[in-house]
Order: C-alpha cells, then structure tokens, then sequence
C-alpha cells in the first residue's frame, strides 16, 4: 500500500521528457552516499558546540546559535541509526531551508553536487523495515555510484521527527 | 502635468481614519457635557480636512456628507446652534457612515448608499430645525465682537516648496477667498526658476490678496488653517480700515472663553489632540523593518558582550585605550538598545481610545447609565503586547458593563450613583505593566459561583479564599448569567481573557467586593522581546530564569528538605513548604560532580505559585534577548524561550508559569 503510493509519485516525476536535470548535494553517512536538493542547501558548516534540548529525542543534538537564529540540529547517522557516531574535524552540519524553517543536519561529511539526468534517476526499491522509503524520492546512478535521495521536507516536518509540535492547535 | 494621486490616496484614507476618530472622540466628550471651543474646532477640522481629500480624489459620497457634517458643525462652533443630544447623535452615526465610505472607497464592499441617504437625510432635518437659541446667540455674537471688523485685509501668502505634497491646493484657498469678497489678487513669481527646472510638484509661487469687505480676521485665518505650517502667512488689516481692531482679534488658535463651564473629564486630553494644521512630526515605517532593526541591535549586543567578556583577560596597562573603547562601546549599545526597542513602544491610549465609543453604545443598548474614566493612558507598552490585549479588554470591558453594573433603579436604591463608572487604568509595577479594568458594580456574587461550580462539578476546596473562588470563571464554558444576551453571558470570553493574557507571559487576577465593585487586574511583562534574566548553571549547561519571576535564592541546607510518599520533595523556607525541583532532573542535564559546594534553591513565583529551584550555581545576571524555539523547532515543557550568551552558546530561558502550571496538572 505504501510502496504503490511512492511508486505512483515517483513515476510522475520520473517522466518529464523534457529531461530538466536536478542538482544534488551530496554527503556520506558512514559508508553510505546520499543526495538532497540542492535548493534546499542553505549553507554547510563546521560541526560546533550545540546546546542540548531537555526532552528531545537523542538525534536531536539540540540548537546552535546560526547568527541570531536558534537553529536545531539533527544527527542524521542517529536518525538512521548508522552505528558509529563520532564528532570530528570533517563533520559537517548542512543547513537546510525545510518549509520555511531553518534546520540543521549533522553528516560525515559533503562530497560534491552532482546533476543527475531523468536517465539516473530510479524509483526507490523497496527495503526491508529497517528504513522508511516514505522519506526516499529515489535512487541516483552515477556509474558506480548510489546516492540516495532524501525527501528531506517530508523527513523534517513528518511527526515522528519530533521537530515541529505534533497539533498544530498552539500556532 | 498629471500628477499621480495614487501614492496620495493612501495617505489620504489614513488620514481620515485619523480624523475620524479624533472626531468620535470629540463628539464622545461634547455628549458627555463638555463645551470647548477647541474641542468642536477640532471635530470640524477633521470634517473640513476630510472633505477637501475627498473633493479632490473624486469620492462625491464622501465630500457630500462631510459638507452637510461641516455646516452642522461650522453653526455649533459660530454659537448659532446649541449642542444637542440629537445632533450628537446625527453626528455620531454619521462617523460611523463615513467609515463604511471609506472602506468602499478603498475597495471593500459597495457603498452602502440606503444608510448614507438616511445620514444625509437625518443631518438636513437636524439642520433645518433652526435652534431657538439661534437668534439670541446672534445678537450675542454681535455684542462680543465689540470693536468693527476693519474694512479689509491685506494678505501675503507665500507657500513653501512642499505645499503640494500636504494636499493642498493654493488656488482652493484664493477662490474661496473670493467668496468673502472682493479680492485683489496679485502673483509674486520671482522664485520661479527657468523652464527647464521647473518641478510641477513643488510651489514656488506666492500671492499678494487685498480683500474688502467687512470680514472677521478669524474666518480669513480659518480659511488658512491647513496650510499654517506649510506657508509664511502675514495678514494685515488694510490701512482704510481701523487698523486698531486687528491686534484684539484672537490669535491662530482662539481660546476656549466658555473655560468655566467646562466638565473637566479628561482636559489634560486636549493638549494630546493636536491641531491637525501643526501635527507632531512623525513617519510611517513599516513594523517588519522596526523588528529588522530591534533584531540587528540584539545581534550587536550579543557581539559586544562577548568582547566585553574577552577583554576582561587583557592586560588594564597595557590596553588601557582599547579597554576605554569598549566601555564606550558598552554604553553606546546599551543607549542604542534601548532607543530601538522604544520605537515599538506605544502608549496604551492607543487601545484604551475605542472605549468610550464602544462603552456608550452598549451602555445604550442595556439601558444602563455608564461613565467611562481612564487613567495612565500614556503608559507605554510594546507594540505587540497592545494589539494582543485589546481582544481581552473589549471582553472585560463589556463584562463589566453587562454583568457588573446594575440597572439605574437598582444603582439609586442601593444608595449610588445612579450613572455607573467604568475605569480603565495603566500603570507601570517593577518590570511589569498593571492594567485595571474596575466597575462600581455589584461586585461578584461568591454563593452563586461557588453553587454554579459544584453545578459544573468543579471541586472547590473547603476554606476556599476569594481568589479561588472567582478564579473558577476563568474556566472555559463558566457563566452565572442567568440568560445569554448578545453582549456577554456565553461563558466564553474570561478563559479566553485569561489564555491570551497567559500566552504573553501575564496574569490576571480578580478581585470583588459585594456592592462595592469587581476590579480586574491584568499583569503583563513590559516587553517581551528583552527580559532580565538570572543566569544559572545546571550540571555543565547554563540557563536563564527571567529575574521578575525571582523571589529569593538561598543555599539548599540538606535539612530543610522533606519528602513526600519518597519522591516529591518539598523545602523548608522560613516555615512554608514550597515544591523543590531538580533542574538537572527535569532537563535531563549530565550532573557533575562539585566538590564543597552546596546545591542553590531558586525560590520564583509563576502563576501565583511559588516553587524552588534547585540549580548548581548562580552565575550571574543580564539582559538577554528573547529568541523564539518554536520558529525553528517546537514548544518544550518548561522552557519559554532561547537566548545567545555573551560567547555566542545558546541557552534557554525556564519557564516558571510553565513549570508551575505544570505541577499542579501532575497533581
């Protein structure tokens, strides 16, 4: 039921013949390689002392103080409970604009931008339990080469993420 | 040479919303008995004012009504009509007509042409039913004018370059200084500069006017009022005439001869309306660039706490001139900071002025006989919090008149007043804002609460104190009202008083008085973008209590602390037992170990509840600027907010109200 509804959206987006190419900031985490929009890229920085937040769950590192704006960051190797977790000089924090709001992820570290083609882009196969396909657009091939492609919009504002309140009763 | 109007018209509507409130507020204060010259000066100005913007944008609707307003007024203000309750009224709603004119004006709605014909008509009757007073007061007004008007006067107008830009138009003032009579008008165009620089929106122009006829001084200055800052004005009586008459007429702004009769209300209010010939100079800046701006001083603050805190290391001697600098710097950005966050702050007039209004038509429409007084109502407040108190005031307000006030037969029996007084008031407390609303009502009734509550089934504890009793109408769905009117008795409204007010970090408080009256009482931080905080550490992390929430702190002897069924933990202070809470375990904050050093109990008081605190070590007080959470991430339980410290970590501010609160629902 869930993988035919992300089929059917992916199959919209795969067609455009007009074969507009999209480009992706790439990063690893762990041994893996993953791509996200780069119109959602705000800027990448050096990981830095985040303060933590009392009842939050433990990806969520806590907030840093991005020029003014109190700005949460979240561990994505924890998200995606990717074992080995260490902080240090290539850790980077990727600070994306996610429905108007500012966040930030921890990664191992960015690679490049990458373009890729309507030609690489593949639907999401489907995975066991072990990782939510809801928040994978896709799959990008590029030779060798995997990137996952995260809908990081969907990842960021969906409830379990516990980033935005859960009834949006209190404005 | 078509000038574009457009960025005129918006100007143009502000303006006569101005002045249609000025006029509401003037005619409210003519109704309630007060005769000032100047007040009903200012209510034609504002008429005239309107009138000539209309005239030139094209809204004939609104030129026609303002026209019909201007003579009714022009006869109140001569003395040939005497003030009366039913033109009052004819002008009251006429208000209220040119407002549904502007707005459709601007686009929204039809002109509502049924009720303006009824205006119109309603205005013409009041003006046909020629005062009996009239002729009296004409006779009278020829014996006040002791010395002749002189045969003529010699005018000399010289508008200044931006007479254009005020709306004005010279031509309009000369042809209706030619109606008076006969004008001898002479242009003086030597500030005319060559054709190729001329600017058609600037007036270089002046005019030199003989005018015969026997005409008073002040109708020829009236006919200037608008352009009185605008131009260099000399007026002279011409030489013919006796040139003596000229100094005993009254200056610009004649003053009120009735004084003595005067119902001094609210006179100190007279001065705050200015004429609208010498506004005081102010712009329109738009509030998102006020916020840019409050936000850039909250950065630069931040920047020079933490050179402020890396100076300390310096060597004095040797930096002694960098030192100087940054103290300079300090108290510069200390200034700066607080002359930006006085531009959003705005005095609470702003929304006590929609009573009156509003207290008189519902006093109306209940039958009942209601005085308004107002107090501090140039108290200042932030922009915010005013526009989010005005909803729960109107609540109050109407309460007071609906449910407070009795009816006047009921007022005379039991020996009062038969006319019922509302009084608003602000006032600056500590670090807070108080604003009262209080009636000289029946007060609330504790038995018929206190029976409506074990109704509802809401528990009341037996030696309940007032407060706790009348704290129960603040839950939502709680009305005494025996039957729902349209103006009160739903049970909506005091909860929803009490949410608003809670979620800008205030509170409110009842108290009554059986036959005396109910005063409401609302606190409110003085702003809610800055907030002196106490800076404590918890394990290795720092936060912020707000300081106004702060009774005491003390250190945490071992033996004042009980406990209750083993967990709950309550401290000993001089013989009260207040909740003790570990900040390290409601944060889940990593302990660290500290060697010869007691624990800190941070007594607040949140939500009329005190509870203590227990943190690691006071660190120190300061300002902090408040940073929403919730903008970037959602709301935490007992955190209320986030801050940058001097060396750009961010912590976060307690939430005491919320702490508190909480407690009492764990309960």
């Amino acid at each position: 039921m869930q993988t035919s509804a992300t089929d059917a959206r992916i199959t919209t987006r795969q067609p455009p013949a007009i074969a507009a190419t999209q480009e992706f900031l790439t990063f690893t985490l762990g041994a893996e390689e993953y791509g996200v929009d780069i119109l959602k890229v705000q800027e990448i920085r050096g990981y830095d002392t985040v303060t933590r937040l009392p009842d939050a769950p433990e990806y969520i590192k806590g907030v840093i103080n991005l020029r003014g704006t109190i700005v949460p960051v979240i561990d994505l190797r924890l998200k995606f409970k990717l074992g080995k977790v260490g902080y240090d000089g290539s850790t980077v924090m990727i600070v994306l604009n996610v429905d108007k709001r500012v966040i930030s992820v921890v990664v191992d570290s960015v690679s490049d931008v990458t373009a890729l083609g309507a030609a690489q882009l593949r639907p999401a196969p489907e995975f066991g339990s072990a990782m939510d396909t809801r928040f994978i657009t896709g799959i990008g091939a590029i030779d060798e080469r995997m990137l996952i492609l995260l809908d990081i919009e969907k990842l960021m504002t969906s409830a379990d993420m516990g980033l935005v309140a859960q009834a949006q009763s209190a404005q | 040479m078509a000038i574009d109007l457009s960025r005129f018209v918006a100007t143009f509507f502000e303006e006569s919303r101005e002045g249609l409130d000025a006029m509401e507020s003037g005619l409210l204060r003519l109704d309630q008995g007060e005769r000032d010259v100047e007040l009903i000066n200012t209510i034609f100005r504002a008429a005239h004012s309107m009138k000539g913007g209309a005239g030139s944008f094209g809204f004939t609707a609104i030129t026609e009504l303002t026209h019909l307003l201007e003579t009714l007024l022009d006869q109140m203000r001569s003395g040939k009509r005497e003030i009366e309750a039913n033109a009052v009224d004819a002008l009251l709603s006429s208000v209220d007509v040119l407002r549904s004119l502007l707005a459709a004006a601007q686009g929204s709605g039809p002109v509502d042409s049924a009720s303006l014909a009824s205006i119109c008509e309603r205005l013409k009757l009041v003006l046909a039913g020629a005062s009996p007073a009239a002729v009296v007061e004409k006779a009278a007004a020829t014996v006040d004018a002791a010395a002749p008007a002189p045969s003529g006067w010699s005018i000399h107008f010289a508008p200044h370059p931006n007479l254009f830009l005020t709306g004005n138009d010279p031509l309009r003032i000369l042809s209706e200084l030619q109606r008076l009579g006969d004008c001898t008008v002479t242009c003086d165009d030597t500030r005319l500069p060559g054709f190729h620089e001329i600017d058609p929106t600037t007036s270089v122009l002046a005019w030199k006017v003989a005018l015969h006829g026997e005409v008073e001084r002040s109708v020829v200055e009236d006919l200037f009022s608008w352009v009185e800052g605008d131009c260099d004005l000399h007026i002279e009586a011409l030489a013919a005439g006796p040139v003596t008459a000229a100094p005993a007429a009254p200056p610009v702004a004649p003053a009120a001869p009735g004084a003595s009769n005067v119902v001094p209300l609210r006179d100190e209010r007279a001065s705050a309306l200015p004429p609208a010939s010498a506004p005081e100079s102010s712009i329109r800046v738009a509030v998102s660039k006020v916020d840019a701006l409050i936000n850039l001083v909250g950065e630069l603050v931040i920047t020079q706490a933490m050179l402020k805190q890396q100076s300390a290391a310096l060597d004095p001697v040797l930096n002694e001139k960098l030192l100087n600098g940054l103290n300079q710097l300090d108290r510069n950005t200390r200034d700066l900071q607080e002359a930006v966050m006085g531009i959003r702050m705005m005095p609470v007039d702003f929304v006590f002025s929609r009573f009156p209004r509003m207290v008189r038509d519902l006093a109306g429409k209940l039958g009942k006989s209601v005085r308004m007084k107002t107090i501090g109502e140039g108290t200042e407040l932030d922009k915010g919090v005013i526009e989010k108190i005005s909803d729960p005031l109107v609540h109050l307000v109407r309460n007071a008149i609906d449910h407070g006030l009795e009816m006047p037969e009921a007022r005379t029996a039991a020996g009062k007043d038969e006319t019922g007084t509302i009084t608003l008031s602000a006032s600056h407390q500590g670090g807070h804002i108080v604003i009262e609303v209080s009636d000289d009502g029946r007060g609330l009734d504790r038995e018929r609460i206190a029976a409506k509550a074990a109704e509802r089934g809401i528990a009341l504890p037996a030696g309940a104190s007032d407060a706790e009793v009348f704290n129960v109408i603040m839950l939502p769905g709680f009305s005494t009202a025996a039957e729902v009117t349209d103006v009160s008795g739903r049970g909506v409204g005091m909860d929803v008083v009490k949410k608003n007010i809670t979620s800008l970090g205030g509170s409110v408080e009842i108290g009554s008085k059986p036959g005396i009256g109910t005063r409401i009482t609302i606190r409110l931080p003085l702003t809610l973008a800055i907030l002196d905080g106490m800076t404590v550490a918890v394990g290795e992390e720092i936060f912020i209590a707000p300081l106004n929430f702060v009774v005491e702190s003390m250190q945490l002897n071992p033996n004042d602390i009980k406990t209750i069924s083993g967990n709950s933990r309550l401290l000993r202070v001089r013989g009260d037992y207040v909740p003790l809470l570990s900040m390290a375990d409601l944060f889940g904050a990593r302990r660290v170990p500290r060697e010869n050093h007691l624990p800190i109990a941070v007594i607040v008081e949140g939500d009329g509840r005190c509870l203590a605190l227990e943190v690691d070590e006071l660190v120190g007080q300061q300002q902090v600027v408040v940073k929403s959470l919730e903008n970037n991430y959602r709301r935490i339980h007992g955190i209320s907010g986030a801050t940058i410290l001097g060396d750009g970590r961010v912590a976060l501010i307690i939430d005491v109200g919320g702490l508190a609160r909480g407690l009492v629902e764990a309960a």
